[in-house]
């Protein structure tokens, strides 16, 4: 267990030194997450007045920065596979295998760095967001709720792109997975406009995405009047969530050194 | 087909073994080894052993079962039957124990690309649990020994082919293993870098006094770096011994005739036919044999030939190489056998 802990945390180095050395990565890393904020904030700017509500607020920038805290990480996740892919690819993971290596910490460290990230991210939009006006209402705890909320919904759907990795070891198919599955969490989540102003049928499914699960308990926590049961039960969903996601990880990762 | 399937030389055949950190104990013991990916058969009963301190190759076609094997002994996999032990260890029962004595550099790179060479060094010494300045004293050790200490601090994605091999070998022997396996190690390497490593590998064989298993599609290389050898074919041992005496068991030359036309079974026949000659094979316009002197009869076979009216384009003859030896003991052409294994991705 302390072999697995410590080999983890070698792992995460290893990635963190490598992406380091990518300074393009890094500003789009730190840019991208503020053009959506900009964006969209100005896009829809004035949904909040719409007839119907459900917004909890009339700044819109508001009510879309925690959601863009967890839609940012909900992507990010969804290609965290591709490091996993490369390094299948030219073989560091079988070079590792024949060390005594702890085996989880290969495909955990992939989860824990893809988390990381998005946890760098989450803090940089609530700054901006600052800047821009936007008032964290439950304080400290808040932004603590918010930012695990943005690592707990990266690891879970980081934990299904590392064992589709595994699977496919195939770049272009874990491309089309993740378009395939992202947009549609992401437009059936109220990310970008309230529940109150979806379909039924719509609003309905939504209470299954995981993605509104994160976006719930962070917008709860950034908008006055927070509801803390709900605010627990959805990051408990997300944690339970991923703890599945890890285990299906790490089975696929047993299949692939069956394949061996 | 006939096969001549050679048994393992059981303990009480093979002579003592020099000295070294192992004792007398065999660095490799492979017994019975069997491994099938669906419906191929990739160890059919793969049995050998390796003394310590020993250079050893498994010399084989590609898709032979060379890469399987190491892959077994490395623990990368589990064996479907028969057992196998490396530095002591069963590789099955005790996987971390043989992790920690070995060092296996495979057949394509497994290096980081986006990190340097320091830092793959270091990264493989931690997870052999080395660390501080023991490590860093072994690692700048080893980029000193490999002859890239310059690029040490360099990302490897803008290495050389054969300076990215040598981090490999490295890499492999960041922890001071006991054993070293090297899955082709110099494939695709241009002749120059390959000559270079042969010598690299010589020198670290003595200097760290490791037993190293290879495997090699290169009869040169098994020929110039191993103590001793095994020709692997379809997942068996088909011999083994040292280069010497696999050639020397193969008396006299091999006389290659090329025909100017295509009468090859005409012309088997008629060489077939002569006393002083043995093992007559054909293959497109050759005609391959083996002759106890060839000086005497390279006239015979020509004479025999044009009295047939079969003309001939060149004759050559020599010392029995192991081409000749793989083609005896298997029946088979090592070259063609080696293309017909597929692109050498994988077995």
């Amino acid at each position: 267990m302390r072999a697995a802990a410590v080999h983890t945390w070698f792992m995460v180095g290893r990635q963190a030194r490598n992406l380091m050395r990518e300074p393009i990565w890094i500003a789009l890393l730190l840019v991208q997450p503020m053009i959506w904020l900009l964006l969209y904030g100005q896009l829809f700017k004035r949904v909040t007045h719409l007839p119907g509500g459900g917004f909890g607020t009339t700044s819109y920038i508001e009510f879309l920065a925690p959601a863009i805290v967890i839609m940012n990480a909900f992507f990010g996740a969804t290609w965290s596979g591709m490091a996993m892919v490369s390094d299948l690819d030219r073989d560091v993971i079988p070079r590792f295998l024949a060390t005594p290596v702890s085996r989880v910490s290969l495909v955990v460290s992939q989860i824990v760095r893809s988390a990381l990230t998005a946890l760098i991210q989450g803090i940089v939009i609530l700054l901006v967001a600052l800047a821009l006006g936007v008032r964290v209402h439950a304080g400290v705890l808040g932004w603590v709720v918010v930012l695990l909320a943005a690592m707990l919904m990266n690891s879970a759907f980081a934990g299904i792109s590392q064992g589709l990795a595994l699977l496919t070891r195939k770049e272009a198919t874990m491309i089309a997975i993740a378009n395939f599955i992202g947009l549609p969490l992401f437009f059936l989540s109220s990310t970008l406009i309230s529940f109150r102003q979806m379909p039924h049928w719509m609003r309905e499914l939504g209470r299954f995405n995981p993605v509104n699960w994160g976006v719930v308990a962070a917008r709860e926590v950034v908008l006055p009047g927070a509801d803390w049961a709900s605010v627990g039960l959805h990051l408990a969903l997300l944690a339970g969530l991923t703890v599945v996601t890890a285990a299906f990880a790490t089975w696929t990762f047993r299949v692939y050194q069956r394949q061996l | 087909m006939s096969r001549n399937v050679h048994r393992t030389p059981t303990a009480s055949e093979v002579p003592p073994n020099p000295p070294t950190r192992l004792g007398g104990v065999d660095a490799i013991v492979a017994e019975g080894l069997e491994k099938r990916y669906r419906d191929v058969r990739a160890l059919d009963g793969v049995s050998f052993r390796v003394r310590a301190g020993e250079v050893f190759g498994l010399l084989g076609p590609n898709g032979a079962g060379k890469s399987t094997t190491v892959k077994v002994l490395t623990t990368l996999t589990t064996p479907d039957g028969g057992r196998a032990e490396v530095a002591g260890h069963d590789v099955v029962r005790d996987p971390n124990a043989v992790r920690r004595s070995i060092g296996y550099v495979p057949q394509s790179s497994g290096v980081d690309r986006d990190a340097t060479g320091r830092e793959n060094l270091m990264l493989q010494g931690r997870v052999q649990g080395m660390s501080g300045r023991r490590l860093r004293a072994r690692v700048q050790h080893l980029l000193d020994l490999l002859g890239i200490a310059e690029a040490a601090d360099r990302v490897v994605r803008g290495y050389s082919g054969g300076m990215k091999r040598r981090l490999d070998v490295g890499l492999g022997l960041v922890h001071g293993p006991q054993v070293l396996f090297l899955d082709e190690p110099t494939t695709g390497l241009d002749p120059e870098a390959r000559a270079a490593m042969w010598d690299e590998l010589a020198v670290l064989a003595r200097e760290e006094l490791l037993t190293i298993l290879l495997t090699t599609h290169y009869l040169e290389e098994a020929d110039v770096l191993t103590d001793r050898l095994a020709i692997v074919s379809r997942g068996h041992i088909v011999v083994e011994g040292t280069a010497e005496e696999l050639k020397g068991r193969l008396q006299g030359e091999a006389v290659v005739v090329e025909l100017a036309d295509g009468a090859i079974e005409d012309a088997a026949a008629v060489v077939r036919a002569l006393e002083e000659v043995r093992e007559v094979t054909s293959d497109g316009r050759l005609l391959r044999s083996r002759v106890a002197d060839g000086a005497r009869a390279v006239p015979t076979i020509l004479g025999a030939l044009d009295a047939r009216g079969i003309a001939v384009e060149s004759v050559t003859m020599h010392r029995p190489s192991l081409d000749d030896v793989y083609l005896h003991y298997t029946g088979r052409d090592f070259r063609a056998e080696d293309e017909a294994g597929g692109g050498g991705e994988d077995e």
